[in-house]
């Protein structure tokens, strides 16, 4: 009854929840509806929690869906998402009470479509290329016969059988095969271990160490190739000390492993023909060298031989070498003593036509007028003395000293008969002469007068006459005037 | 080169010795008493190259692993 009276609204008698009661109720319902699915969609912003768990968002254009990966999940993971990935992850929807969310426990991720896989493979490649992990100078050669090959592939299936059966065909070798998952989550973990493996064992070993790696596997989709195009596959395959033979897939499946493989073989079968040479081929090979080398050394001997019979020809006997000169040593015998004779005979001759006017009575002439020459220079010598040429000079002297007196004398001798020449002419032209012939001169006051005006101003006059003077009176004159007889001029010397 | 024991070559090297002496020879142009000593280094490469390809055995062996994927030994792979 009060049952009914509390029930005071109808719909009221719902029942009540508590919060973690509803809380666990919608996580049972929604891990109960949907079980373990598949979504697809964009991986959004990823965090990498710093326990190891993993959180990221898978989008499409209007929704969001919160992923979770535990960190004990994330190594299972075939591919690790990333920003912008189309991907299918799997898992299961789950609820988190503590935030009202619901999530998805993700387990395992793949990429969606053939497309964003070859966008996420470039986008690798790049990043490789970038490192130089596809640099051809890091590819090593491979061994010309290998003694041990590992083979890096599945145990079982047409892959191995394939390697086998071509490396029986060429040349049979010891092989070792480190089994491994070709596809799926686990493949690409267990190829890197491998060849990481192979390249750990000591060579010699009771696990010898093999000298070449063939990592193989079968034609797929490229899903199923994808282990072979991981990062830690290609790293792995790069970091092998062993050389490295890639064959994965077709002919026309380029995976990640190819661009750091040593050598891609195009199929598991062509990768055992890079392997090892073909045995038998080999042997042939030897067998040829060994015929070539018994046929090089007696064709060598042979052609010796031929060259010593054809040279042993060619060679003159000694006796035809000899001959001419015996010749001419024989001519020459004969003729020696002749010549010899004839020879002293010439000079003897020679020596009497010179020796003949060679007598001492010759050589005495030539020393008496080699002497005779000789006084004479002497002689001329004595006379030639400078006591001689000091007299000559000497003489010179004298003789010129003579001859200037000489001429000195006559000098004064012409000049005096030209003086008395010149007086006498003087005499001659002077008035006194005139006076001899009757003329006189009258002298008035001292001075000679010459006209009647000047005798008449003279306070006293004077006649001069051939043999003296006089005044017109008679007396004789005061003064006689002895300078008109110039004084007779007595010789120099 | 010439300085290797012939006994310890691998196949590789012998082999290119071995063309290097007939190659040698066949030009002819070594002296006498050398190309005997050729033709004995020669012979004694063929026997080399010759026993390494008669050495010639398969022999096939997978490697088995732990848990763990380290490897722990052989077992012999046959009908293949």
């Amino acid at each position: 009854m009060s049952d009914l009276l509390d029930d005071p609204m109808p719909g009221q008698n719902s029942p009540e929840f508590t919060v973690s009661e509803i809380s666990g109720a919608v996580k049972k319902t929604i891990e109960g509806a949907f079980g373990r699915i598949r979504v697809r969609g964009e991986v959004g912003r990823v965090f990498k929690a710093r326990s190891g768990h993993l959180y990221y968002d898978v989008k499409d254009d209007r929704n969001v869906l919160s992923c979770t990966t535990w960190k004990g999940q994330v190594a299972g993971l075939s591919v690790v998402p990333e920003e912008g990935l189309e991907v299918v992850v799997t898992g299961r929807l789950t609820a988190f009470g503590a935030q009202s969310k619901y999530n998805m426990n993700v387990d395992e991720v793949a990429v969606a479509g053939q497309g964003a896989l070859m966008a996420l493979l470039e986008k690798r490649k790049k990043q490789l290329a970038a490192e130089g992990l596809f640099e051809p100078a890091r590819k090593k050669p491979l061994p010309y016969l290998p003694e041990i090959i590992g083979v890096v592939t599945s145990p079982s299936g047409a892959v191995i059988r394939d390697i086998l059966h071509r490396l029986r065909d060429r040349f049979p070798r010891k092989v070792l095969i480190w089994p491994v998952a070709v596809q799926g989550e686990a493949c690409a973990r267990e190829v890197a271990r491998a060849i990481d493996g192979f390249n750990r064992l000591t060579p010699g070993g009771a696990l010898p160490r093999p000298d070449l790696l063939i990592v193989a596997r079968g034609g797929g989709s490229i899903e199923d190739l994808w282990g072979f195009n991981e990062e830690i596959v290609a790293r792995a395959a790069a970091a092998s000390a062993i050389p490295l033979i890639s064959a994965v897939g077709h002919e026309t499946d380029t995976t990640l492993i190819d661009f750091v493989s040593d050598k891609r073989a195009p199929t598991p079968t062509a990768a055992a023909e890079l392997a090892v040479p073909v045995r038998h081929e080999l042997l042939a090979w030897v067998d040829q060298q060994g015929a070539r080398l018994s046929r090089a050394v007696s064709h060598g001997l042979t052609q010796r031989g031929q060259r010593l019979r054809d040279l042993a020809r060619a060679l003159p006997r000694a006796e035809t070498l000899l001959d001419t000169p015996r010749q001419r040593l024989d001519r020459a015998g004969d003729l020696l003593p002749r010549a010899l004779s004839r020879g002293i005979d010439s000079r003897r001759l020679d020596l009497q036509r010179k020796a003949g006017p060679l007598r001492p009575q010759l050589l005495r002439v030539m020393i008496d007028r080699r002497r005779d020459a000789l006084n004479a220079q002497q002689k001329r010598l004595v006379t030639a003395a400078p006591t001689r040429e000091i007299q000559r000079r000497k003489d010179r002297l004298a003789d010129l000293e003579k001859r200037l007196k000489e001429a000195h004398l006559r000098r004064i001798d012409q000049r005096r008969d030209k003086l008395i020449a010149l007086d006498r002419l003087r005499e001659t032209l002077g008035y006194q002469a005139t006076l001899e012939r009757g003329y006189a001169v009258v002298w008035g006051d001292g001075k000679l007068v010459t006209t009647t005006k000047a005798a008449q101003s003279a306070s006293e006059l004077e006649i001069q006459f051939a043999d003296g003077r006089m005044s017109p009176d008679g007396k004789p004159a005061q003064q006689k005037k002895p300078k008109s007889k110039p004084p007779e001029q007595g010789s120099l010397f | 080169m010439s300085e290797t024991p012939v006994a310890e070559m691998n196949f590789e090297d012998a082999m290119r010795e071995l063309e290097r002496v007939v190659g040698a020879l066949d030009r002819g142009d070594v002296a006498l008493d050398e190309s005997i000593k050729l033709y004995e280094r020669g012979a004694e490469l063929k026997a080399r190259c010759e026993a390494l390809l008669k050495d010639a055995e398969e022999k096939v062996a997978a490697i088995t692993l732990d848990g763990d994927g380290t490897p722990t030994g052989t077992t012999p792979v046959e009908g293949m």
